[in-house]
Formats: structure tokens, C-alpha cells, sequence
């Protein structure tokens, strides 16, 4: 184990952590207002489609998450189990909400 | 051994161990959550049939237990970096019950706004 890294991934949990607050707050006051009549795909994409401003929002959520999520999950794995190779779950993990993501952002604008 | 012995017995212990639990939660809710949006490619119709499902009232209670445990992640983290990067503060057991009671407001809320 690097010293180095962990200070460089404790330094990225903090620095995503930060930008995902708000983002979160945001997410969490839209989903109240949006849910108040029903989701339906015509509700959610009409306030998405074309939104440069909801679309760089997301990006932004899930590339921030992603970085935040494995950093955790590697935590959790180095601490709470006896797994080895709780980075590559972590870089895998990473990995894949990139492209799940960035995939449904696409979708959704 | 025991990972809660009697000298973890604490609340801002037991505030650590909802901040970890409830980000593995959502670590593990991501994908899902990603994969179902992404159902929206084209006119939308299969994300339509997915939420079709969501009126069922358990698909309601998991909504509202994943928004608390969201709002729980995000006011925990909050303190965690209160704590990190502000100086000291004695009221530390009130930061975490605040950070609690965050959590089961925004959960009322969104209950309020379901249902």
C-alpha cells in the first residue's frame, strides 16, 4: 500500500464529496416536486430533452459518484472483509457507472 | 469478535456505521438506477412500462427508504466534513442527530409527495 495514494484518494473523496452535496440536494428536491403527479417518461424527458443544463448536471453527478463510490466501496472492502483486490472492484466499479451513466445521460437528453 | 463492542457504543460510532451502510446501499442502487433511466433511448415506451411498476406501494416504500438513505448519506458526509475541515466544535452529537433528522424530513417529504 502507497501512502501517497491513500492521500490522493482521500483527498479525491473529499473533493467528489464536495461536489456531489449540492448536486444531491438538488436531486433530491426535484425528484419531491417531480414525483407529486406521477413519473411517466413524457414528464421526465420533457424537462430533460435538450437541456443542456440538466444534461451537464448529470455528467457532472455521475462522474463525481463514480470516482466517490469506489473509493468508498474500496474502503469498505479493505476494512469490513478479507477480499483481496478491493481496488480492481473499485476501478471496475468506477468503470462501469462511467458507462451506465454516461449512457443513461445520453438517454435522458 | 464482536465489531460493535461496548466502547464503540456511541452515537457518533453508530453515525459512522449508517454513513458507511447507507453509502454501500446506493453503491449498490447505482447501477440499477443508470440502467433504468437508460430505458429511455428512443420514445421513452419501456421506461414508461417500468414506471408503470413503480405504482406498486412496496416500489413506493423502497423510494422512500432510498431517499433517506440518500439525504442520510449526504447530511452525514456533511459532518464528516464539518469535522475534518472546520474547526473543532463540542456539539458533535448534535451535528449527527441533525444530519438524522435531515435524513427523515426529506423522507417525510417525498412520502408526503408519493402517496
Amino acid at each position: 500500500m502507497s501512502g501517497r495514494l491513500e492521500v490522493w484518494l482521500f483527498a479525491a473523496q473529499r473533493l467528489s464529496a464536495m461536489i456531489l452535496a449540492p448536486l444531491v440536494l438538488l436531486h433530491l428536491a426535484t425528484m419531491i416536486y417531480a414525483v407529486q403527479d406521477g413519473l411517466s417518461a413524457a414528464e421526465i424527458l420533457g424537462r430533460t430533452r435538450g437541456s443542456v443544463f440538466w444534461g451537464g448536471l448529470y455528467a457532472l453527478f455521475i462522474a463525481a459518484a463514480s470516482v466517490h463510490g469506489a473509493i468508498g466501496l474500496r474502503a469498505v472492502l479493505r476494512e469490513w472483509t478479507p477480499l483481496r483486490g478491493a481496488g480492481v472492484v473499485a476501478m471496475a466499479f468506477c468503470v462501469a457507472i462511467l458507462a451506465l451513466g454516461w449512457r443513461a445521460v445520453a438517454a435522458i437528453t | 469478535m464482536s465489531i460493535f463492542p461496548a466502547h464503540r457504543n456511541h452515537p457518533i460510532y453508530w453515525a459512522f456505521v449508517l454513513h458507511r451502510l447507507s453509502g454501500l446501499a446506493l453503491a449498490l442502487f447505482l447501477p440499477v438506477h443508470l440502467y433504468v433511466l437508460s430505458l429511455a433511448i428512443g420514445d421513452g415506451g419501456k421506461l414508461d412500462e417500468f414506471l408503470d411498476w413503480t405504482a406498486n406501494p412496496w416500489v413506493k416504500a423502497a423510494e422512500v427508504t432510498l431517499v433517506v438513505l440518500l439525504a442520510l448519506h449526504m447530511a452525514g458526509g456533511l459532518r464528516v466534513l464539518a469535522l475534518e475541515f472546520l474547526p473543532w466544535r463540542d456539539n458533535q452529537k448534535t451535528l449527527a442527530a441533525f444530519a438524522g433528522a435531515t435524513a427523515l424530513g426529506f423522507g417525510v417529504l417525498y412520502l408526503l409527495n408519493v402517496v
